[in-house]
C-alpha cells in the first residue's frame, strides 16, 4: 500500500470526515457486526454509524464483554471480529478482551476513541494511553494522527490481523479527528516490507517429515487451535486417515478432529485422558499441527524431553518453534498448505501402508483405564453428567462457550466436539468471564444455530450484565450453570495443596438465578434432582427462541480427572478413585 | 554468550518501545540498546547487546521478527563484525593526575575534548571491552562522570544489512 499516495489526485475520491471514513472502512472490509459501547471520543463515529446500513451495532452493557462477542463471532466464522469502545475506561475495559484474544491468537480489530489531538499527554479527561497500555496483549497497534491516515491504517490493521499468526489489532482514533475531512480512497491491497509472513512450507522439510511419519512405530499426532484457526482441520483428517494414526487435540483445538472418530484418543494436558498423556510422552514420531507445547499441555517440559521421540512442528509462527520443546522437523507455513502438501506426497509414495498395528493395542489397553469415568449418582447432580446430556441433547451440533474452571474442563472432556469453531473458550489467558459474551457472539454469528454457556456461579457473575444485551437482541442462548457454590478449580487445588483450606473459594450470597434471568424477561429453570437432567434440557432447548437460564446444583466436591499436577511430567496423573482402581485391577 | 544483535526498522513513533517492551515482557537482558535513523530516513537501524544461551538468542531473533515493525535482523556474532562504543570521561586533571590522564588517554589513544581548570574530559571509542579496560586503568578516585553510547555493530566486508 501506498500510504503517501495523495487520494485528491483519485478519479472516483469523495471527501468524507473521519467518522464517515471509519464506517466506511468497516463497510469495505464487509464486517456484519461491531460490537461496542458509546462515550465522548467516539460521538463522531456513533453519529456515523447511525446513518448507515451496512453493519449492525450491537450495544453490550460493559465493553469487556464487547470485545469478548468480537472475539467469538471470530472464533465462530473465521472472520476478523470487530469491536468499538470510546477513550480512558471505554478502553482499559476492552484491555482484558484484547489480551484473552492475543492469548488465543483471534483475528480482531478493535477501535478505541482518543481524546483530541492537541490534549494528548495533558491527562485529558478520559485521556489512556491505549497504544502504550495494549502494546504487549496486540499483535499491533495503530495511534492515527491525520484524517488521511484511517483508512490505510484500517486496511492495514485487517490485513495484519487476519494473515500469518492472527490477533487483534488496535487503532485508537482521537476525537478531532474524527471530525477532520479527507477524501476517502480505501487501499485495494496492502504491502508491508516489514511483514510478509511466510505461508508455504519448505518442501524438504515436507517430504523429510513424509518419510518419517511413514517409518513411524508409535506415531502420534497432536494438534491445537492453530488448526482450527488455519481452517487445517480437513486436510489433517484426512492424513490421519490415509496413516491410520492416533490424534489428540489440545483444549484450543478441540473439534480440530472428530472426536467420536476412533482414532481420536481425547483431549491431553493438564486434564487431559490417559490414553492421549501415554501415547504423547511414549510416541517415536509426533507431529505437531498448529499447537506450541505450553505448560498445561505438556507439563514439565524436563520430563517431557526425557523421553526421546522425533517431533515434527508445522506451525505459522516461526518463534513457537522449539520454544518450549526442541524440534527435529520445523516447518513454518500455513497449516491448510502444509498439510495439502504433506498429502500430495504422500500419495505418490510407492508404499502408503504404516505399522501401527502394536501401537494401536498398547493405546487400546491405555483406553481400558477409562479415565473420564466418574461415579453416577441419582441424589446429587453429577456435572459431567450433565455435559454428557447437553451433547446428547443438542446432538453434538451445538456451539459450546465456557468460562473458565471446572465446568470449563468437564465441557471440553464430556462435550464430543465433531466440528471445529464449535468450542468457543478462553485457552491461553484464561478469563473468567468470557462464556455469555462468547455465546452472544456465536448467537450473532449463526442466529439458527444452538448455543450452550456452560459456565460456573462464579465466572457467570463476572459479565452477568449481558442477560440485558441478551434481552435486547433476543438472543436464545442456554446458559447451563454448574453451580457448586464453590470456586470448584480453586477448591480443588485448595483440596489436593492446601490441605483442605479453602481459603476464599466458598460463594455465598448468590443471586437467585432463575428470578434473575426472569427479572431480564429470559426464562429460568432450577435443576436440583438427577434424573430431571435430561428432560429441563430437552424442554429448554425445545424452547427455540428464549434464551434460558439453566441453574444445575450440582455436586460441591466433585474433581476434575485426571489430572497432571504442576510441575509434574505428562504420564505422571493423578486419576479419578473409579480409574485408579481399574488400574489396579480391582475393578 | 554475548551477541550483537543488528536491526532495521520502520522509522516511526513507538517503534523503539516495542522492542524494549518485547525484552522486558520475555525477561531478556539488554546490555546496551542504540538507535538512530539511517541513510534511509523510513528506517531506523538498532543494535542490541544482549546475553543467552543459544536457545534463548534464537528466541530473541524470532520474537524480534515478529514484531510489525521490524524489517531485518541480523545476529552479528554469526559472522565476522566489528563493535565500536564512545565513551566520554570527565576526570580530575589536578596535581598528579594532570599528566597521568593525558599520559593514560594517550596509550588507549583516546582523545581530549574540553579542558577546565581542574578536570579534562576524554573521548574514547572503541569495542565495549577496551572501554571497560580504560576505566579499570584509570584510578578510581580520579573519575568525576562517564557516559557511554552503548555499542554499534556492522559486518564485516560483504556482510551488509539493508532493504
Amino acid at each position: 500500500m501506498d500510504a503517501s499516495a495523495n487520494p485528491a489526485t483519485e478519479p472516483h475520491a469523495k471527501s468524507m470526515t473521519g467518522a464517515d471514513i471509519v464506517v466506511a472502512c468497516l463497510n469495505e472490509e464487509k464486517v456484519k457486526f461491531v460490537f461496542g459501547y458509546p462515550g465522548g471520543a467516539v460521538l463522531h463515529i456513533y453519529d456515523a454509524l447511525y446513518k448507515q446500513n451496512g453493519f449492525k451495532h450491537i450495544l453490550v452493557r460493559h465493553e469487556q464483554a464487547a470485545v469478548h462477542a468480537a472475539d467469538a463471532y471470530s472464533r465462530a466464522t473465521g472472520d476478523v471480529g470487530v469491536a468499538l469502545v470510546t477513550s480512558g475506561p471505554g478502553a482499559t475495559n476492552a484491555v482484558t478482551g484484547i489480551a484473552t484474544a492475543y492469548m488465543d491468537s483471534i483475528p480482531m480489530v478493535v477501535i478505541s476513541g482518543q481524546v483530541p489531538v492537541p490534549a494528548i499527554g495533558m491527562d485529558a479527561f478520559q485521556e489512556v494511553d491505549m497504544v502504550g497500555v495494549t502494546r504487549p496483549c496486540v499483535k499491533h497497534n495503530f495511534l492515527v494522527k491525520h484524517v488521511k491516515d484511517i483508512a490505510p491504517t484500517i486496511k492495514k490493521a485487517f490485513f495484519i490481523a487476519k494473515t500469518g499468526r492472527p490477533g487483534p489489532v488496535v487503532v485508537d482514533i482521537p476525537k478531532d479527528i474524527t471530525a477532520h475531512v479527507a477524501d476517502f480512497i480505501y487501499p485495494k491491497t496492502v504491502e508491508m516490507r516489514s511483514y510478509n509472513p511466510i505461508l508455504k512450507g519448505h518442501s524438504g522439510q515436507i517430504k523429510k517429515a513424509v518419510k518419517l511419519l511413514l517409518g513411524a512405530k508409535r506415531p502420534m499426532i497432536y494438534t491445537g487451535g492453530g488448526l482450527v484457526l488455519g481452517n487445517g482441520a480437513a486436510e489433517l483428517v484426512k492424513l490421519a486417515k490415509a496413516l491410520n494414526f492416533p490424534v489428540t487435540n489440545t483444549l484450543m483445538g478441540l473439534g480440530g478432529y472428530p472426536a467420536t472418530d476412533k482414532q481420536f484418543v481425547g483431549m491431553l494436558g493438564m486434564h487431559g485422558t490417559y490414553e492421549a498423556n501415554m501415547a504423547m510422552q511414549q510416541c517415536d514420531v509426533l507431529l505437531a499441527v498448529g499447537a506450541r507445547f505450553d505448560d498445561r499441555v505438556i507439563g514439565n517440559p524436563k520430563h517431557f524431553a526425557g523421553h526421546k521421540r522425533t517431533i515434527i512442528h508445522v506451525d505459522v509462527d516461526p518463534s513457537s518453534i522449539s520454544k518450549r520443546v526442541k524440534v527435529d522437523v520445523p516447518i513454518v507455513g500455513d497449516v491448510q498448505s502444509v498439510l495439502s502438501d504433506m498429502l500430495e506426497i504422500l500419495a505418490q509414495e510407492e508404499n502408503q501402508n504404516t505399522d501401527v498395528a502394536d501401537w494401536w493395542s498398547q493405546i487400546n489397553e491405555w483406553r481400558g483405564i477409562q479415565s473420564l469415568d466418574y461415579t453416577y449418582s441419582d441424589s446429587v447432580i453429577k456435572p459431567q453428567y450433565v455435559v454428557q446430556k447437553l451433547w446428547e441433547v443438542t446432538k453434538g451440533e451445538a456451539y459450546v462457550t465456557s468460562d473458565v474452571g471446572q465446568h470449563q474442563m468437564w465441557a471440553a472432556q464430556y462435550y464430543k466436539f465433531d466440528k471445529p469453531r464449535r468450542w468457543i473458550n478462553s485457552g491461553g489467558l484464561g478469563t473468567m468471564g468470557v462464556g455469555l459474551p462468547y455465546a452472544m457472539g456465536c448467537q450473532f454469528a449463526d442466529k439458527n444455530a444452538q448455543v450452550a454457556c456452560v459456565t460456573g456461579e462464579g465466572s457467570i457473575q463476572m459479565n452477568i450484565q449481558e442477560l440485558s444485551t441478551c434481552a435486547q437482541y433476543g438472543l436464545p442462548i442456554k446458559v447451563i450453570l454448574l453451580n457448586n457454590r464453590y470456586l470448584g478449580m480453586v477448591r480443588q487445588w485448595q483440596e489436593f495443596f492446601y490441605e483442605n483450606r479453602y481459603s476464599e473459594s466458598y460463594m455465598d450470597s448468590l443471586p437467585d438465578f432463575v428470578k434473575l434471568a426472569e427479572s431480564y424477561g429470559h426464562v429460568g429453570m432450577r435443576i436440583t434432582n438427577p434424573a430431571d437432567v435430561e428432560g429441563a434440557l430437552k424442554e429448554a432447548f425445545d424452547r427455540k427462541d428464549k434464551f434460558v437460564f439453566m441453574d444445575f446444583l450440582t455436586d460441591q466436591t466433585e474433581n476434575v480427572f485426571p489430572m497432571v499436577e504442576n510441575g509434574k511430567g505428562l504420564s505422571e496423573m493423578v486419576l479419578s478413585p473409579l480409574s485408579t482402581s481399574r488400574m489396579k485391577g480391582e475393578a | 554468550m554475548r551477541h550483537i544483535i543488528s536491526l532495521l526498522m520502520e522509522n516511526e513513533a513507538g517503534a523503539l518501545s516495542r522492542v524494549a517492551g518485547l525484552f522486558s515482557a520475555r525477561g531478556y537482558n539488554i546490555e546496551s540498546l542504540t538507535v538512530a535513523v539511517t541513510e534511509d530516513p523510513t528506517l531506523s537501524r538498532m543494535t542490541i547487546v544482549t546475553t543467552g544461551s543459544d536457545d534463548v538468542i534464537e528466541q530473541i531473533i524470532k520474537q524480534l521478527n515478529k514484531l510489525i515493525d521490524v524489517v531485518k535482523v541480523l545476529d552479528l556474532n554469526d559472522g565476522k563484525h566489528i563493535e565500536r562504543e564512545l565513551m566520554l570521561v570527565k576526570v580530575k586533571a589536578t596535581g598528579v593526575f594532570k599528566d597521568e590522564m593525558k599520559r593514560m588517554c594517550d596509550i588507549f589513544r583516546g582523545r581530549i575534548i574540553d579542558v577546565a581548570d581542574n578536570s579534562y574530559t576524554i573521548e574514547l571509542t572503541g569495542s565495549c571491552s577496551k572501554l571497560d579496560a580504560f576505566i579499570e586503568a584509570l584510578d578510581r578516585s580520579a573519575i568525576l562522570e562517564t557516559v557511554r553510547t552503548g555499542a554499534s555493530g556492522i559486518g564485516r566486508g560483504d556482510r551488509i544489512l539493508k532493504v
